[in-house]
């Protein structure tokens, strides 16, 4: 079912991950998704790996949850890998005609496996441990450098509130209006796919109208609460930065330069 | 042979999971054919989850329900006809409209019968007319219609399928008090009409006790009481403990009953009149 989701949902919890500083998880979160990708042998992604599991420990959240978000990616997993499964040199393992298997095509797939699920893992952690309004609020401050070339900062980062935390609410409303069309026997389980298209007819159309309704109310009750955007607005609640921030970031450095070493001290992976 | 009987039916939303919380407890209940129910309790006492296994929405964790004696999840790839047999009016039913017309959105639980064209029209507007919806409104679209309208149009999507059993979960929720007294009258008299049995869901006792033969209360996912409508507003007293009141005109009479004047448990003004008149001619004395 909808609720079922679980990409990009928060995980309330007073784990080290949860009170660290939304603005160092973010950058924190970026680095290892660079290096990620700079781990270019089986040594280095061996360390990002360790890393991850370390990090997914003390976040306190059930791993069940992991497991189910990488449940929504596994058709792109399974893609990826079997058609690198096809590329590379190396020794001719299996053939048939003119499709041929080798050795390097295998450990290409599998290396690039690790690297998608890890980057969804890293991901997966930001925003398990990190609610929706400590996100966009961590964003606005870290991107409000760009404010000198006219980028509007706090509109964007109230627009990426305001969407997120409608998710719920229209995961909701989506079972409520399927549940209704249901009892009046729309039939969404069976047909071909022009007619499972056209089941979903009677659920988009009352979803738009009840989105289009909720923010012209949203509005309504923004203004009459006297929003005018960013300008002279203060915060409720202003991050700052803790000796356990520092230590998080010294962690991230020490196993990043390690990961650089082998990468630098042992030959590549993908052939 | 009741049309609606559960057997220990239980609902666990969550199962197995930290947030498992069971919302429907082991309800065994009998509604006969004919006859219309008034369910009340309070918010989150298992009312919405316990009708929506009536029609098969949600699957039962344990127990069954029957329908006309037979287990409605026998054969799961036919519990659409389970739907079209137990009709079910969700809250704010209006946000459920989508067609291009009012007669179209009216029609299209008729058309998933796969009914032929002339009898889904007879039902449309047969339907339209017993919730007062005037011909010229049924070529509009749905968005253009008042809150009231759209509610009545709404209603009448599920009464076209014709429905044995229908369910109204708070249909007057959010209407003027005209509008309600209007949209309670129609489905009596709706009632009345087809002899097929109702289940109304409200939060308005008054509506309750105007409307219901038998009352079934659930409280924190239990059946607390399940008897005739006088029989349950008569225990005034247990119903304020789980949070619901009765009538106020049924709390006067029982207070009046309590200090010893000579009434019992009345449900409407009209039957408290009844009471009181005499009463008063005589001076109003205790134990005339």
């Amino acid at each position: 079912m909808v609720r079922d989701i679980t990409l990009g949902q928060y995980f309330p919890g007073k784990s080290l991950i949860h009170r660290l500083d939304p603005r160092v998880k973010i950058a924190l979160t970026f680095v290892y998704i660079i290096f990620i990708f700079i781990a270019s042998n089986f040594q280095s992604l061996f360390l990002m790996v360790a890393l991850i599991f370390g990090i997914l420990l003390l976040s306190g959240v059930p791993l069940m949850q992991y497991f189910k978000s990488l449940k929504a990616i596994l058709f792109v997993v399974v893609f990826t890998s079997v058609l690198n499964l096809f590329y590379g040199g190396g020794h001719v393992v299996w053939s048939w005609g003119f499709v041929q298997i080798t050795d390097g095509g295998i450990s290409n797939a599998i290396f690039i496996t690790i690297r998608i699920i890890s980057l969804i893992l890293f991901s997966s952690v930001l925003t398990f441990t990190t609610s929706p309004t400590e996100l966009t609020d961590a964003l606005e401050r870290l991107m409000k450098p760009l404010k000198v070339l006219h980028v509007k900062v706090h509109e964007i980062a109230m627009m990426m509130t305001i969407a997120l935390r409608f998710v719920p609410t229209l995961l909701e409303e989506t079972d409520k209006i399927m549940s209704a069309q249901k009892a009046r026997g729309a039939d969404m389980e069976s047909g071909g796919l022009m007619q499972r298209i056209h089941a979903l007819i009677p659920i988009l159309i009352p979803l738009f109208v009840s989105s289009f309704r909720r923010a012209y109310d949203l509005a309504m009750a923004m203004e009459c609460r006297c929003y005018h955007g960013g300008e002279g607005r203060t915060k409720m609640r202003v991050l700052h930065a803790t000796p356990r921030d520092a230590v998080a970031i010294v962690c991230t450095a020490v196993v990043c330069a390690a990961v650089v070493f082998c990468v630098v001290y042992f030959p590549a992976a993908i052939r | 042979m009741p049309i609606i009987e559960t057997k220990d039916l239980t609902y666990t939303y969550g199962e197995g999971t930290p947030f498992c919380k069971t919302a429907v407890d082991h309800v065994n209940i009998s509604i006969e054919q004919g006859e219309l129910i008034g369910l009340i309790g309070h918010t989150g006492s298992g009312k919405s989850t316990l009708i929506q296994q009536f029609n098969g929405l949600l699957r039962p964790t344990s127990g069954t329900v029957l329908l006309n004696g037979k287990d409605i999840w026998e054969q799961p790839k036919k519990i659409r006809d389970v739907r079209f047999q137990v009709g079910m009016v969700f809250q704010y039913p209006e946000h459920q409209l989508f067609e291009e017309t009012v007669l179209k959105d009216i029609a299209f639980g008729p058309g998933n019968m796969g009914l032929n064209h002339d009898e889904i029209m007879k039902r449309a507007h047969s339907a339209a007319e017993f919730v007062g919806l005037s011909e010229e409104l049924l070529e509009k679209s749905p968005f253009e219609l008042s809150g009231g309208e759209k509610r009545r149009a709404a209603i009448a999507g599920v009464i076209a399928m014709d429905p044995d059993v229908l369910i109204l979960d708070e249909p007057t929720a959010g209407l003027d008090p005209r509008g309600r007294d209007v949209l309670l009258s129609q489905i009596i008299s709706y009632h009345k009409v087809r002899h097929n049995t109702v289940i109304l869901v409200s939060h308005s006792m008054e509506d309750i006790a105007r409307t219901a033969d038998r009352v079934l209360v659930m409280n924190s996912s239990k059946v607390e009481l399940f008897d005739t409508t006088e029989e349950v507003f008569s225990h005034d007293s247990e119903l304020e403990q789980i949070g619901l009141r009765v009538p106020q005109i049924t709390k006067i009479m029982s207070i009046l009953k309590s200090k010893g004047y000579p009434v019992h448990t009345v449900l409407t003004l009209e039957q408290a009149l009844k009471q009181l008149m005499p009463l008063l001619s005589k001076g109003g004395r205790k134990n005339g």
